[in-house]
């Protein structure tokens, strides 16, 4: 993809310099997805704050749903001093679930999150359920009455959000939960809309669009605080049922490195994440402050797959 | 009337000359990437956005320049098609049915013009209907649940036995295989790996487009070493170059009814430009009076699915800009593109950025008039290119898939994935089984296994859900008709006409 880019930027084009060996930043989707996104806006950060002498080199490494960015770091570049990679929950949630092929979150180090999407749950605009103990009645009640819809796969992050808030209210049979897994956000609000599916799951960012719209009703927020922009919609805790389920968005480097090019790591990032810039992106693009760095971010990635696991072992996803 | 004003808006902001020279750049690389096997449309944008995001464009001119390689991509696929019988990108499958063996008759050059008008009238009508039904075909995708989906995914598959081959059972045997390397993968219902012998590149399943081009292209290089080059597929006939005009108004009807079709399946999300073509083949198949002369080179067979593909290029915008849906690969890198703008496509786009809206299908309109320009024209051209001595072409042909594959995923497996599919591309012409619905199976397999497995979660296991609306019935009743009725047909029709075997002709 790389030598491709270049190829393609210097053949049609010839004004596209190549950086010189510099920084690099793997996004492991094709460009424009979260990864990608995440890759650009930090590179594009960190050169404008003189963190980094060159341009930051976005390679887009796709396959697997990370797996084969993941598995290549672990292997071929694990010494590598001048690359960083981009990671998000599903990164997590897909090394909980041992989805790339034997690889373990032990295998590189976690730098930082430096944002994150809230989790919301929806509902059609003329849904009976007025707020999320409606829901949760309804599902406690009988789980095949209500069905939900998300934008990943099974077992994928959207549905863990519905499985781990359940599981918060304490409800037993996770099993049961129907759960219908689309491609995207927007696909699972249409099947919601449309009325094929009783509540909807996803990342506020990408839902923002259809609750200004009114085709859709927001009855929760899966984070500590109310979301900026929605400041009428309670958050889970407020109702008591104590689940956060942010999508955050950070970056890992190979585990090789040296100590102190660890700590570069982190100082870069974090002052990424305090930059007025970075403010802005988050600010655009929906996104809530979500910093967690270091050590601190090691053990949170930890809690997290151990958490994961656990759900995904209940609902008989892994062994 | 507030149309054609925001119209008047959005072409004031598409036609400066800085645009335009973007725009004919874009048309130009698009129609070039449709061209190569291997590289489609949404490989194209998907090259084409890191590029436009260095050259510092702001959003409306990374939008002129992207969807001008969207619309380039979708002209410049056919082209391939007919003088290669090698389809660019996956909706151009359908055009190497007639638009082939057209070529081999020395109509290359009428096919290509007809193919040409056929892709404008398409795109053309399709960016009206855009226009002017955008916000009120938004809510027919809240009309398709998981059942009308698996339904409508039905009639394709019970359509295809028609398609090609003179043998239904081939074709059937055919989609069966397609199906299966579908299920290779992620199941997404389980979240388990299937068929993938913890190897990770088998995750994402096969993509169709190694499919296609091992299936397609390195079939044929195995061909051309078969015969040393003799019988080989490459090498067309070059007629004189006129415009056709009794030929292009003998398959005004076919661009016409291919136009409806198309824009109605690229409409539905999850159907897309594939399924567009399609359809407006077996269409116009179907109502043709001179069905035997299809995969012959009768040109309504070329007409049709490109004016499917285009009108469906242009549908499966409405979903993606009102719904944020997108309908087809290339919408939805296109999506992606948007996101990274800072422009959320959702039911308020129209409202809060009808600049970016109105400029974008201001700039499509323009894209498509330069594609015409470029392509009929031109077309003498891209006849020479592709008419150099096989010898010269076949390893380019041949390196060009290479590359295109490698940069989809830049790993070699995929590489050896394109061969294997060469390999079976290569003993399935041997055993005269179309290649066709084999793609078409690993093209929509894996969303028609989706919905029905969605429906039966719904559902808690319940068939009858799956005619549970009338939208859900049509569909199947149009599915079984166009499965059983061949059959009966048949028999009504005095004697089964025997299948004349023509062996310049192949039968996919």
């Amino acid at each position: 993809m790389k030598q491709w880019t270049r190829a393609a930027a210097a053949a049609l084009l010839m004004t596209v310099a190549v950086p010189a060996t510099a920084a690099e930043c793997i996004a492991p989707a094709n460009p424009g997805g979260g990864w990608d996104f995440t890759c650009r806006q930090i590179g594009r950060i960190m050169t404008e704050l003189g963190l980094v002498p060159n341009m930051v080199q976005v390679t887009n490494l796709a396959g697997a749903g990370g797996g084969v960015a993941y598995t290549q770091v672990v292997s071929n570049r694990s010494e590598d001093p001048e690359v960083f990679v981009a990671a998000s929950s599903s990164t997590t949630t897909r090394l909980a679930q041992n989805a790339f092929a034997g690889a373990t979150a032990d295998e590189v180090r976690w730098v930082g999150s430096i944002g994150g999407d809230p989790g919301v749950i929806v509902v059609a605009q003329d849904s009976p359920y007025q707020n999320l103990t409606d829901l949760v009645e309804a599902v406690k009640a009988d789980p095949s009455s209500v069905a939900f819809a998300g934008g990943s796969a099974v077992g994928g992050f959207d549905h863990l959000k519905v499985l781990r808030m359940l599981d918060a209210s304490g409800f037993e049979d996770l099993r049961q939960v129907k759960y219908i897994g689309l491609d995207g956000g927007a696909d699972a609000i249409t099947q919601t809309v449309g009325g094929f599916a009783q509540a909807m799951t996803g990342d506020l960012s990408e839902i923002t669009g259809f609750i200004k719209s009114g085709d859709v009703r927001p009855i929760a927020v899966l984070s500590e605080e109310r979301a900026e922009g929605f400041e009428d919609v309670p958050t889970a805790k407020e109702q008591g049922i104590d689940t956060v389920s942010m999508n955050w968005r950070g970056i890992y480097v190979p585990k090789d490195i040296s100590d102190e090019r660890y700590q570069e790591w982190v100082d870069m990032l974090q002052q990424v994440g305090e930059s007025e810039e970075w403010q802005q992106v988050m600010t655009e693009n929906g996104l809530e402050p979500y910093s967690v760095f270091g050590e601190d971010f090691q053990t949170f990635v930890n809690e997290d797959i151990a958490e994961t696991q656990e759900i995904s072992r209940e609902i008989g996803l892994i062994q | 009337m507030e149309t054609l004003s925001n119209l008047a808006m959005g072409f004031s902001t598409a036609l400066t000359f800085y645009t335009l020279i973007l725009a004919i750049i874009g048309c130009f690389v698009g129609t070039i990437i449709g061209a190569l096997p291997g590289l489609g449309p949404s490989n194209g944008v998907a090259l084409l956005i890191p590029i436009s995001f260095s050259m510092g464009l702001d959003a409306i001119s990374a939008l002129v320049l992207l969807t001008s390689v969207y619309y380039g991509a979708m002209y410049g696929g056919r082209i391939s098609s007919i003088l290669l019988n090698i389809p660019g990108d996956e909706p151009a499958m359908m055009t190497t049915l007639d638009g082939y063996p057209m070529a081999r008759q020395g109509k290359a050059a009428e096919a290509l013009v007809v193919s040409g008008v056929a892709s404008f009238v398409g795109a053309l009508l399709a960016t009206i209907g855009l226009m002017i039904f955008a916000p009120y075909l938004a809510r027919v995708a809240y009309q398709f649940g998981p059942a009308e989906y698996f339904a409508l995914y039905m009639l394709a598959f019970c359509t295809l036995g028609g398609i090609g081959s003179s043998n239904q059972a081939k074709a059937a045997m055919a989609a069966a295989i397609g199906l299966g390397i579908a299920m290779i993968g992620l199941d997404k219902t389980t979240g388990m790996p299937r068929f993938t012998f913890g190897e990770l590149h088998l995750m994402d399943g096969v993509d169709f487009l190694v499919a296609i081009v091992g299936l397609f292209a390195v079939a044929e290089v195995f061909f051309f070493i078969e015969s040393h080059g003799k019988d080989s597929a490459i090498g067309v006939k070059l007629g004189k170059i006129l415009v056709p005009w009794k030929m292009l108004r003998q398959t005004t009807g076919a661009m016409l009814r291919g136009t409806g079709i198309g824009f109605v399946a690229g409409v539905l999300p999850g159907a897309g430009a594939s399924l567009g073509s399609f359809l407006a083949y077996m269409g116009e198949k179907s109502i043709a009076k001179d069905k035997s002369t299809f995969g012959k080179g009768n040109p309504k067979g070329v007409a049709a699915p490109e004016a499917g593909n285009n009108a469906a290029a242009g549908g499966a915008l409405v979903p993606m800009l009102t719904l944020g849906v997108p309908g087809s690969g290339t919408t939805a890198v296109l999506l992606a593109l948007l996101l990274t703008l800072n422009i959320t496509p959702g039911p308020l786009l129209f409202a809060e950025r009808p600049e970016v809206v109105w400029s974008l299908i201001a700039s499509l309109l323009v894209a498509n008039v330069v594609l015409l320009l470029m392509n009929v024209p031109m077309v003498k051209i891209f006849v020479k290119i592709l008419s150099v001595p096989a010898w010269v072409l076949l390893p380019g042909v041949t390196m060009i898939a290479f590359v295109g594959i490698y940069s989809l995923t830049g790993s070699s497996f995929d590489m050896l994935m394109m061969v294997g599919f060469g390999v079976l591309g290569y003993v399935m012409r041997k055993l005269n089984i179309p290649t066709v619905p084999v793609i078409l199976g690993i093209l929509l397999g894996n969303a028609m296994e989706d919905n029905l497995r969605r429906a039966m979660v719904l559902s808690n296991g319940d068939f009858w859900y799956l005619l549970s609306s009338p939208i859900a019935v049509g569909l199947w009743i149009a599915a079984i008709l166009g499965f059983v009725a061949p059959i009966f047909l048949r028999r009504l029709l005095k004697k089964p006409p025997v299948p004349t075997h023509d062996p310049s002709l192949n039968e996919d």
